[in-house]
């Protein structure tokens, strides 16, 4: 008997439509998603990973409920969410980062516990979640604290918590790391990875635009980008289509334009951008000897190599390899 | 009873008591009880102050014409159309725009409708208060000829519940366009109440408007509630528009609108529902 699959997306599709400025010309509509296949099986952690204005919220927003696709179906759990949206919100969750929200004139408790009630939980259980999830995200001393003395981060914090007060059978994560300090993400990637794997048949979707989170965390990732999606497999598999290539990285003194090096003979795919005063060129190279034509051409700008390494194949460099450019505006989390 | 049946009514009855537990929370707790209390004394006072001191200036002090009870009691109950309809449709705007926990809450299994009834209890319970201050401090200082004890209960009572359910729907129908209408909406509720202050008799007879404004004011439920309450306390009708109408028929007649505004209420909701997640406005913050 086929198990049902966690989510599936069926030629899903979503156009946002913009309202132009007096004297814009131009299309007035935005595709944000464009026929979206997805099936994620029950008990993954399944990662989307793509730049920002990718698609990805927008895709959590519809299987949550809170948008409608114009095109195409969803389902969580085997069920219709534009059909039957009371249904899914009774098996999800969702947390997105970034976001400082709660009722500041409650506590954080207050604040918790009012969810636990919105699900049905009794007093004992939502007490012991609430106590549990506090000490994860290292609140426990500002359970009483009202919500608006927290800092931003705090609120975020006290909003990943409310995520999984409810146990939900499908917890969707839209960047639930972003804005947060190196330790605290390190902690709360690590509560998740727990999570799911202490409870089998329970399925994360998170959202990421930081490649070393969906590949530290997720069983499998699907690609996206301009609302499409371009692969979808494990992290390894992944990174295995591009064994074999020569994947440089390089610093060099500050460069002011980036564009030639695409068409430098050898180069399969070229992305760089600027960062703390150098600039960082990644390149896929057909073989070895074209770094030689590299170099010569960083020479000829004006540039200085600050340092060159040869590595090995990360989900950056498949994004790079998929797309042509880079997921240029991410920070590493680590 | 199904089983689907019976969660839905978990839920429903959840939603009610959180929301109005939350209602309160945020209600009560932006001052100490003191200034609470002192608050909420003070302020129905001096809201009925200003509406007697202008009817005495141009009345010449007149306490015992029988439009100053009708006056005096219609604005008293009034109260309640800016807590009840405000307090519901402001939930949206507070929990969208300044608390950002809208998508949240819509996430979670909630029955919306419930949920935003329980956001107005709160503000129905201290409009309770300032109804009651504002009532007594009539009897006491000038002389209302209501007594609490002999008026007509048998009318007052489903009067004026079902006109606070009235008042409730209307406050759906207000949550609804506030999904839809984004940062526009803070207007949005007092011009209604500010309209409706004007067209069902809170202040005027029907009879002081022009013929149009009449029946507008005669479709209006809130029209017939204020009567009904005022005939409850009163005894009396002074509306030569209502007068002719017997305390069954004003019952009836307010029973009914409330039905319509009801149907029309909760169905212009879901319509709006439709809409801001079409448009994806449920979690849009627009407060710039």
């Amino acid at each position: 008997m086929s198990q049902t699959l966690a989510i599936k997306t069926e030629h899903l599709g979503r156009i946002y439509q913009i309202k132009r400025k007096r004297g814009e010309s131009g299309p007035a509509t935005l595709v944000a998603l464009e026929d979206v296949n997805l099936e994620v099986r029950q008990g993954e952690l399944f990662g989307l990973l793509g730049p920002n204005g990718a698609g990805k919220t927008t895709l959590i927003k519809i299987l949550t409920t809170l948008l409608t696709p114009t095109s195409g179906r969803a389902f969580v759990d085997g069920i219709d969410v534009v059909e039957n949206p009371q249904e899914v919100r009774r098996r999800i969750n969702m947390v997105s980062g970034g976001e400082s929200c709660g009722y500041g004139l409650l506590t954080v408790e207050e604040n918790l516990w009012m969810f636990t009630q919105f699900y049905g939980l009794d007093f004992k259980t939502a007490r012991e979640r609430i106590q549990s999830m506090l000490e994860v995200v290292g609140l426990a001393d500002r359970a009483k604290t009202k919500a608006y003395h927290l800092s931003t981060g705090m609120k975020q914090k006290m909003n990943f918590a409310r995520g999984f007060l409810n146990d939900p059978q499908i917890l969707f994560l839209d960047e639930p790391t972003l804005g947060l300090d190196v330790q605290t993400s390190r902690i709360l990637r690590d509560f998740v990875k727990r999570w799911v794997r202490e409870r089998p048949g329970k399925t994360i979707l998170l959202t990421t635009h930081y490649m070393a989170e969906a590949d530290e965390l997720c069983d499998r990732v699907a690609i996206i980008d301009q609302g499409r999606i371009l692969a979808c497999d494990t992290p390894a598999n992944l990174k295995r289509r591009l064994q074999g290539a020569s994947i440089f990285k390089l610093q060099t003194t500050p460069l002011d334009t980036l564009e030639h090096f695409k068409q430098l003979p050898g180069v399969s795919q070229f992305a760089g951008h600027r960062r703390n005063g150098h600039t960082e060129l990644n390149f896929i190279l057909e073989d070895e000897n074209a770094l030689v034509k590299v170099l010569d051409a960083v020479q000829a700008k004006g540039g200085h190599l600050l340092s060159l390494e040869k590595r090995e194949p990360t989900l950056e460099d498949v994004f790079i390899h998929l797309v042509g450019r880079g997921l240029s505006d991410e920070e590493n989390p680590t | 009873m199904t089983v689907l049946q019976r969660e839905s009514w978990r839920e429903s009855l959840r939603s009610l008591k959180v929301a109005t537990w939350l209602g309160w929370q945020i209600e009560s707790n932006w001052t100490d009880p003191f200034l609470f209390a002192v608050y909420s004394l003070i302020k129905p006072i001096a809201g009925a102050m200003i509406l007697v001191v202008m009817y005495l200036v141009v009345s010449g002090g007149q306490t015992d014409n029988p439009i100053f009870p009708y006056i005096y009691l219609g604005n008293a109950f009034y109260i309640y159309v800016g807590s009840v309809l405000m307090g519901i449709s402001y939930a949206v705007i507070e929990d969208r725009e300044h608390y950002g926990v809208l998508k949240y809450i819509y996430v979670s299994p909630i029955q919306v409708y419930f949920y935003l009834l329980g956001r107005g209890v709160a503000r129905t319970l201290t409009g309770t208060i300032a109804v009651i201050i504002t009532l007594v401090f009539g009897v006491l200082v000038f002389k209302l000829p209501v007594n609490f004890l002999k008026m007509n209960h048998a009318l007052f009572w489903p009067v004026f519940l079902i006109g606070l359910a009235g008042l409730a729907l209307v406050g759906i129908l207000l949550a609804g366009l506030t999904l839809i209408t984004a940062r526009h909406n803070y207007f949005m509720g007092e011009a209604v109440a500010g309209a409706l202050y004007l067209l069902c008799g809170a202040v005027f007879p029907l009879d002081v408007l022009p013929k149009v404004l009449q029946y507008i004011g005669l479709g209006l439920p809130m029209t017939y509630w204020l009567e009904g309450v005022r005939r409850a306390m009163l005894g009396t009708s002074v509306s030569p528009v209502l007068a002719p109408f017997t305390h069954e028929t004003i019952l009836i007649i307010l029973f009914s609108s409330t039905l319509c505004v009801g149907a029309i209420s909760l169905g212009f909701y879901r319509w709006c529902e439709r809409r801001a997640k079409e448009k994806g406005l449920i979690d849009m913050q627009t407060m710039y």
